[in-house]
């Protein structure tokens, strides 16, 4: 072990792609995806709420594919697409049709898990749109998976709420997957 | 976390040869597990050799038939493979089962298999632990062991193996194919794990620097009638209590074949041989099928506060089978 510890040191340049912008870090390797959001870039939209993976509130997307940023170390995603919170309203600060749906709901009370929510629900209009089962779906079915209300609840259980804004939540997603797949259809 | 080093290996052999030689060095798949474990200091590792750009991420068809699935593909491209969900949906039933959309992005096949007990005491490091400090003792039997296990553990260690993938592998006979520092071989699941005896913190018969490169399932028609069953504490997202894997080939009304494994109830994914040999050739009724769980069940040494798990592995089985015996005329 020691000769590992002592001839190379115990950081990393990272280059970090985050909401299309390039980032070229020196990093302690310990340093988690979201800690370098947060305490390095200053993108605080991410939040750290159980630090374990376990509550969601860390939730980003990476290279399109929903993840806990808190378990993800920034050396290892490096030159992935990373998209925050901060980067899924239109530059003229038009409001994704998630967030949009959010605030139409009030799908939120203290709002500290309200981006991973966001982006967990961006991950799971994605999923279902490509098809991906759950454990509420019939495992053998094709094509596009049809959101009701379990399927949300299902899909989103990674995400937890302390306030118990689920309702509204669950509400606020299924207006914004009505609302792409009517974009969608025509 | 103590320091560590990061590699990116050009290819598996590089990476075998690193963690092969180097004290400290363990491989990093998606981190679901790892990285949390060093968060709480069960684990210290000096250097990290992380695999997942490694091709090892396709599923194919295997040359024998069934399916040639790569350590690296993601718990979530697995259940959403059509082959998997047409011919083997246990397995996809059971990767849905488990975890969060976030963590199945995330976590690894080959990652999966290795991911380690949640057991509190295990996780806790101002606890003592066998598994994770040999000889330091157990405070499960008389503490908390709810979740623990009633088959196949030992004085030393109950801890329970959590994966709920394992247990679907296990059902359908899967095989591991590792890379080790000698060269590639291959091993039946059941083969790749140790029961506690004395010694629980050898979880695997692998050697240091072995890396798991892909997971094989045989051709088994039978299992496009397949099922996972699992219980837990809440709807979604928990751990289970109990879980069930079954497959299930019935013609003219008796039990042709059948293949039965049950997870978190026992330190590996628990093949449940005895039950299966129980059935063969008897009539597919719940009668036949609770026979099975209570022959499979007559090892138990449940501790009082998961002796409740016998009557439920019990139920869940038969109602597994019995469903499964339903699709199946």
């Amino acid at each position: 072990m020691g000769l590992v510890r002592t001839t190379e040191p115990a950081t990393s340049v990272v280059r970090l792609r985050v909401n299309g912008e390039t980032h070229v870090l020196t990093l302690d390797n310990r340093t988690t995806l979201l800690d370098a959001l947060r305490e390095t870039i200053g993108l605080t939209g991410s939040k750290k709420g159980c630090d374990h993976g376990q509550c969601g509130a860390c939730t980003v997307l990476v290279d399109g594919r929903r993840a806990n940023s808190c378990l993800l170390f920034a050396v290892a995603v490096q030159d992935a697409e990373i998209r925050t919170v901060e980067g899924l309203a239109e530059p003229d600060g038009t409001l994704h049709p998630l967030q949009q749906a959010f605030v139409d709901r009030d799908a939120l009370q203290c709002g500290y898990c309200t981006p991973g929510q966001i982006c967990s629900a961006a991950g799971v209009l994605a999923e279902a749109a490509a098809g991906w089962p759950s454990a509420v779906s019939a495992v053998p079915g094709t094509g596009p998976a049809i959101l009701d209300a379990a399927e949300v609840r299902e899909r989103m259980s990674g995400n937890l709420c302390r306030c118990g804004a689920y309702v509204n939540i669950v509400a606020a997603i299924l207006d914004a997957a009505a609302a792409t797949t009517e974009e969608e259809t025509g | 976390m103590q320091p560590f080093q990061y590699q990116q290996p050009a290819d598996a052999a590089g990476a075998v040869a690193t963690v092969a030689a180097t004290d400290g060095a363990v491989f990093l798949g998606g981190g679901t597990n790892l990285v949390d474990l060093m968060k709480l200091g069960v684990e210290a590792p000096g250097l990290l050799v992380d695999v997942t750009r490694l091709p090892m991420d396709r599923i194919e068809p295997a040359p024998d038939g069934g399916l040639l699935i790569g350590a690296g593909v993601r718990n979530s491209d697995l259940a959403a493979d059509p082959r998997v969900r047409a011919e083997y949906p246990v397995l996809a039933q059971a990767l849905l089962a488990g975890a969060s959309g976030q963590l199945r992005n995330m976590a690894t096949v080959g990652g999966n298999l290795l991911q380690r007990t949640r057991c509190l005491y295990f996780q806790d490091v101002t606890k003592p632990c066998n598994k994770r400090r040999p000889g330091s003792g157990c405070p499960a039997r008389t503490g908390d062991h709810r979740n623990l296990a009633i088959l196949g553990g030992s004085g030393s260690c109950i801890a329970t193996h959590p994966s709920d993938m394992a247990v679907a592998l296990a059902a359908l006979g899967a095989v591991v194919h590792v890379q080790g520092a000698d060269g590639p071989r291959a091993l039946d699941l059941a083969e790749l794990y140790r029961l506690p005896g004395d010694e629980p913190d050898r979880e695997t018969t692998l050697s240091r620097g072995d890396l798991i490169t892909a997971v094989e399932l045989p051709p088994l028609g039978f299992a496009r009638r397949s099922a996972y069953r699992k219980v837990r504490d809440r709807a979604s997202y928990a751990f289970a209590v109990t879980s069930v894997a079954a497959a299930l080939d019935v013609e003219d009304g008796l039990v042709r074949d059948v293949r039965l494994a049950l997870g978190a109830v026992a330190p590996v994914p628990w093949r449940a041989r005895r039950g299966e040999q129980a059935m063969l050739g008897r009539p597919a009724t719940a009668e036949t099928f609770r026979g099975a769980a209570d022959a499979e069940l007559a090892a138990a040494a449940p501790l009082r506060g998961n002796v409740f798990k016998v009557p439920l592995v019990s139920n869940v089985v038969t109602a597994v089978l019995s469903q499964l015996a339903g699709s199946t005329r």
